[in-house]
């Protein structure tokens, strides 16, 4: 019998097995940003265990909310840089260098296939696109984790998604997860690892693929996962290759090496679903629960207040430039706020040099600094009760955007064409 | 070990989200104690009336998949703040469960059949939560004394040591 790429990851992680199905694993990486962290480091200190296992191996980021916003938001950024500072972490992130925790670590290229690594944060699923077991914990394990390096979890069963065929234009990885997740239910992988496989996964771009893991929580899920594959070793290549730690001498010899984190052939899953992407039209969410969707074509009597394109869900340089090509020319509705964030200072000069910001400002778009912001309603557009946001995020929880506000989940360019149209409504 | 039970809390719905339980606005809050106040502040749930539904409970009772959404442990502690430090439901996200357990709280997981007749026999008048630890047994008793029922549950020895050990600190700081 094979194995799935989650098994492989935990035997070759397997560090301790304190009771039957514990198993405690050895970390590749640990990330932490300014929400989840400081409270464990607090502990930490109070307990005469203000270590860490291995400075290098922690990336840390002043994230959710930057510029800090108040003054407690200024201390949990104080305690995080006084951390990284004292513990030697050089991979610390700050206010202009800074960008959303799950599209910045990918980008500095800190995720490698067969990493096991987990963050204070649930959308920490995100980095299974490179072929890696990546998990949200909360605030307890983070601890530990920077202080020993290791993490309990029990063993997940893995379910398989068959994305066959190819999505039509105007349909994006957004669209195929939110049906994803509308098939499964939010509670339908839960505990599992969610391996995405199929034509659609393999012709993505690993920005796309990053979306769909990103939102493998919202079904539940511990980790997403992708396989790694030629596009994996080509966006890591800067890193792995001659230019970078001459881990590989050529692109093929790096393939060959991570062919052994891809799941088997004959390996066994929990259970197996199939999409056929070419059916699958551009969604939005209804509800409060991110399982609730249905066509975009289908929502034009929805008026939007806001509209919101950012986050580690979609916003990188694919996302802003699926946006832009709709708001070419275009001019946003008078009574809509357009903000945008791009989601690292890499997405946003890129977007400066290929004229998208540009674009968004002629559109009458706010654009904002790399930062999660709105996405969790603590800063940067923060809805008022009873207001609308088409949203480029990943959650449309009741009150998450800001307490009585209303959040539609969509991909980017049904975004653009919302802001232009003032209500829901497809790109194409 | 911390006394675990009390008087319940029933939440009737399913997927109650860490949002609601404690909302993302006040995350910058620095101490576990300060989340007290503003716990369920978002729920949406028909008839809860926050100010009289929560003063004095010790346990919560709920549907499926309580405590989807985030990771934030502040799920955990905005209910302990409140003096709850159980959770009954059909079935739990994963990191909430693993949060509760690392707190030195307890998340168990009854069949939806028990949840359900729980509901009907205990909720719209007062009801004390008892967990045994030592017979595996949770007691759901109605205060007026009549109503009585007492259920096997089952946790994992890994979930059983985080309980008697107070949590995944106190257990990992030594072990590894
Ligand atoms: S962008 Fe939103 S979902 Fe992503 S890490 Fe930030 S707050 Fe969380």
């Amino acid at each position: 019998m094979g194995k799935t790429l989650a098994e492989k990851i935990f035997e070759t992680h397997l560090i301790d097995m304190p009771f039957p199905d514990t198993w405690v694993l050895k970390l590749d990486a640990v990330f932490c940003h300014e929400i989840t962290t400081p409270i464990a480091i607090d502990d930490l200190e109070r307990r005469g265990m203000d270590r860490v296992f291995d400075p290098a191996r922690i990336k840390a980021v002043i994230d959710h909310v930057s510029p800090a916003k108040d003054s407690k938001t200024a201390e949990q950024g104080a305690t995080l840089r006084r951390w990284a500072r004292r513990q030697n972490i050089v991979d610390f992130f700050d206010i202009g260098r800074n960008g959303v925790c799950h599209a910045l670590f990918p980008e500095k290229g800190y995720v490698r296939p067969g990493y096991a690594l987990v963050m204070g944060d649930s959308h920490t699923c995100t980095h299974g696109a490179f072929g890696a077991f990546a998990a949200g914990v909360g605030t307890t394990d983070i601890e530990i984790a920077v202080l020993k390096g290791v993490c309990a979890f029990r063993r997940p069963g893995t379910i398989r998604l068959n994305l066959e065929g190819l999505p039509r234009p105007g349909v994006f990885p957004k669209d195929l997860i939110l049906k994803a997740i509308s098939v499964l239910g939010v509670g339908g992988a839960t505990a599992k690892v969610l391996e995405f496989r199929g034509p659609a996964v393999d012709a993505m771009s690993m920005e796309g693929r990053m979306t769909l893991c990103n939102m493998a929580v919202e079904a539940g899920a511990t980790s997403g996962v992708c396989m790694p594959d030629a596009t994996t070793v080509d966006y890591l290549w800067p890193f792995i290759g001659p230019e970078g730690e001459k881990l590989y001498a050529t692109k093929a010899e790096a393939l060959a090496d991570y062919a052994r984190w891809r799941s088997d052939e004959d390996a066994a899953y929990d259970a197996t679903y199939s999409i056929d992407c070419a059916s699958v039209e551009p969604l939005a969410t209804v509800g409060y629960k991110p399982d609730q969707v249905m066509p975009a074509a289908q929502l034009s009597g929805v008026a939007v207040d806001q509209v919101y394109i950012g986050s580690c869900t979609n916003g990188r340089i694919e996302d802003l430039r699926a946006a832009a090509a709709v708001l070419a020319g275009k001019r946003i509705a008078p009574r809509v706020r357009g903000i945008v964030s791009p989601a690292t200072p890499a997405v946003y000069a890129q977007a400066l040099r290929e004229g998208i910001i540009q674009t968004f400002l002629d559109a009458g778009f706010c654009v904002t600094n790399p930062t999660c912001g709105a996405c969790l309603g603590m800063s940067n557009g923060v809805l008022a009760s009873g207001e609308i946001c088409a949203s480029t995020t990943n959650r449309n929880f009741n009150g998450r955007m800001g307490k009585g506000g209303m959040i539609h989940l969509m991909s980017p360019a049904t975004a653009a064409a919302t802001a232009v149209a003032g209500h829901i409504t497809p790109a194409l | 070990m911390k006394t675990l039970g009390g008087p319940l809390l029933f939440l009737d719905r399913d997927d109650i989200n860490t949002d609601e339980i404690i909302p993302a606005r006040y995350l910058n809050e620095d101490s576990r104690e300060a989340l007290g106040p503003f716990c369920f502040e978002d729920l949406s749930l028909r008839g809860f009336d926050r100010a009289a539904d929560l003063s004095g409970k010790g346990a919560v009772i709920s549907r499926a998949n309580f405590g989807c959404g985030s990771s934030r442990e502040h799920a955990p502690w905005a209910l302990e703040a409140n003096g709850i430090n159980i959770v009954v439901a059909e079935s739990f996200a994963r990191i909430f469960r693993q949060n509760m357990f690392n707190c030195g709280m307890v998340a168990v997981e009854l069949p939806k059949a028990t949840i359900a007749e729980v509901f009907e026999r205990f909720s719209g008048a007062p009801a004390d939560l008892v967990f045994d630890a030592e017979h595996r047994t949770l007691r759901f008793a109605a205060r007026d004394g009549g109503n009585q029922l007492t259920v096997p549950f089952v946790l994992g020895d890994f979930e059983m040591a985080m309980v008697r050990a107070g949590g995944w600190v106190q257990f990992a700081a030594d072990r590894y």
